[in-house]
């Protein structure tokens, strides 16, 4: 086979050489930072997914050497393939972000903004796209869409209200399952991801929609209420498993492992695909060896709280004894007095979310 | 040398007059100031029997609020905890289950909320974080106390009165 022609595209004024048949959002994604359009539906392992969400939209000023006209419309970058000599604009270009502003409206028409009840909250796509692109505020005046809610199995709980209609999830159970058992029924306003009568979700891997889903549609019911995202240390971990790589981000707090996700790379994307065993069945640090801290990006907030340099208390104690020769008294003890974190209640050890009795049992 | 600023002023080093060293016309200027004082108005209040106004941005002790049917509208969404500088606030959340829905605003509520009032420094925060307007700073004073554990606000200390149980008693 002869060697693939390579062909050389202008993005923002920086120019790359990709092999043809790139997408422009991949060429973007090559030459890295600001450049890149956002993708809410595009999934670089999942074959198929993109051209839905519309909010990598990018206007090609330029259609190649051959044929310089501009492209009349605004394209999909997942989607439009870079041909020898493009010209993209993305940030330049003051029709891209009017219409990303408006492609985030759109998203957010039917999302019902119960972030602060939401799991997702913290680590979501579109809390991030409207937060970076987005109005403050929407203008649309009528009932939002809503749902019954519906029982889709014991390890992954589904709010199709918070959905925005990616379809990754149905890719990954459609490409990395055998057999599929959710889909999107109905259509237009009307479409919902659901399972047909009433099946619950269970494959080794399907415990995956979780991770590809970029809002809260789809949550870890065994983590569910549990922790707010950004309280929990993110871990990098990794176990002998024989279904899966068995590498792990682990969320803990204190000795307690609250969830177990897959890891992700900086697009948002999950790097290898964990089974269920190792996502919900694995809650304990004995089985993990634990390599370190995630890398997280500072702008996040799961970032919060993470002192760099200060990981595993250093003894302290220790500098306090040689100025007043003697350990520290301390004159309460919070465990003593609070009802928060007690040490008999394990919240990770809950099936499911806690509920007022967990809490009153004595 | 070049002057820094032009406000010094030459102090006058000739030695004192007869007058001026019996130090008579002095005292009586420091009486006179002292007299003085008692014909102003007093700078201290008697707490508790009076107490001075406070402004409207004044930032007292916490409440949690209820929505007009009594629901708690706190969700234990994390936000006043992830704003406060001091980490004086903790909570653990949990989901309504059913017939809970007149205790609870939402599908997930605070089943246990801390405010630890000696790390408190009454920025007012939290105030500000909260979503759900469930917190507020009220323009009540902390009240003091002899021990430490008492300081440590428990959601019960928080939350304030049902409105719809008080109507129906």
């Amino acid at each position: 086979m002869s060697e693939q022609p390579k062909f050389k595209v202008t993005i923002d004024n920086i120019s790359i050489e990709v092999p043809a048949g790139t997408t422009i959002l991949n060429a973007a994604r090559m030459i890295g930072g600001e450049v890149t359009p956002p993708a809410m539906c595009y999934y670089s392992k999942l074959k198929d997914s993109g051209g839905k969400c519309r909010t990598c939209l990018v206007e090609v000023s330029k259609g190649s050497e051959k044929d310089p006209r501009p492209m009349p419309k605004l394209m999909a970058s997942c989607r439009t393939t870079v041909m020898d000599g493009m010209e993209v604009k993305n940030i330049t270009s003051e029709k891209v972000v009017d219409a990303r502003k408006g492609i985030v409206e759109f998203l957010l028409l039917n999302h019902p903004l119960d972030c602060p009840v939401c799991d997702q909250a913290g680590e979501c796509d579109l809390q991030n796209l409207s937060y970076e692109h987005g109005a403050e505020a929407t203008r649309y005046e009528f009932k939002r869409r809503t749902f019954e809610k519906e029982d889709i199995g014991p390890y992954i709980s589904l709010h199709m209200t918070r959905c925005i209609m990616c379809f990754r999830c149905v890719f990954t159970a459609d490409q990395l399952t055998d057999k599929r058992e959710h889909g999107i029924l109905e259509r237009g306003d009307h479409a919902q991801i659901s399972t047909m009568l009433n099946k619950s979700l269970d494959h080794d891997f399907i415990g995956n929609v979780i991770d590809v889903c970029p809002v809260g549609a789809l949550t870890d019911k065994t983590f569910r209420f549990k922790n707010r995202v950004w309280f929990t240390k993110p871990v990098d971990a990794h176990r002998d498993c024989p279904t899966c790589s068995g590498k792990v981000r682990l969320w803990m707090r204190g000795e307690e492992v609250f969830r177990v996700t897959a890891r992700k790379d900086q697009w948002g994307e999950v790097e290898e695909f964990i089974c269920n065993e190792c996502r919900f069945h694995k809650k304990e640090t004995k089985d993990w060896v634990i390599e370190g801290p995630s890398v997280i990006a500072r702008s996040s907030v799961i970032a919060q709280g993470h002192y760099v340099g200060n990981v595993g208390m250093k003894s302290s104690p220790a500098l306090i004894d040689k100025v007043i020769g003697k350990q520290p008294k301390y004159t309460l003890d919070i465990h003593k007095v609070s009802d928060v974190n007690r040490p008999e209640i394990h919240l990770s050890e809950i099936e499911g979310p806690a509920h007022s009795d967990d809490f009153n049992k004595k | 040398m070049q002057k820094l600023t032009n406000r010094a002023v030459q102090i006058d080093r000739s030695p004192m007059t007869l007058s001026e060293r019996s130090y008579l016309s002095s005292i009586a200027k420091g009486l006179g100031i002292t007299l003085g004082h008692i014909f102003k108005k007093k700078a201290t209040t008697s707490y508790p029997e009076e107490k001075r106004p406070f402004s409207p941005v004044f930032r007292g002790l916490h409440i949690l609020n209820r929505d007009e049917n009594g629901a708690e509208r706190c969700t234990a969404c994390g936000l006043c905890a992830l704003a406060c500088p001091a980490e004086a606030i903790t909570m653990e959340a949990a989901e309504r289950k059913p017939g809970e829905e007149k205790l609870y605003r939402e599908e997930k509520y605070a089943a246990k909320y801390e405010i630890n009032m000696l790390r408190c420094i009454f920025c007012g925060y939290c105030e500000e974080a909260c979503p759900k307007d469930a917190i507020y700073l009220t323009e009540t004073v902390m009240p003091s106390n002899y021990t430490r554990e008492s300081f440590i606000y428990k959601k019960d200390d928080l939350l304030i009165p049902n409105p719809k149980k008080q109507d129906s008693k």
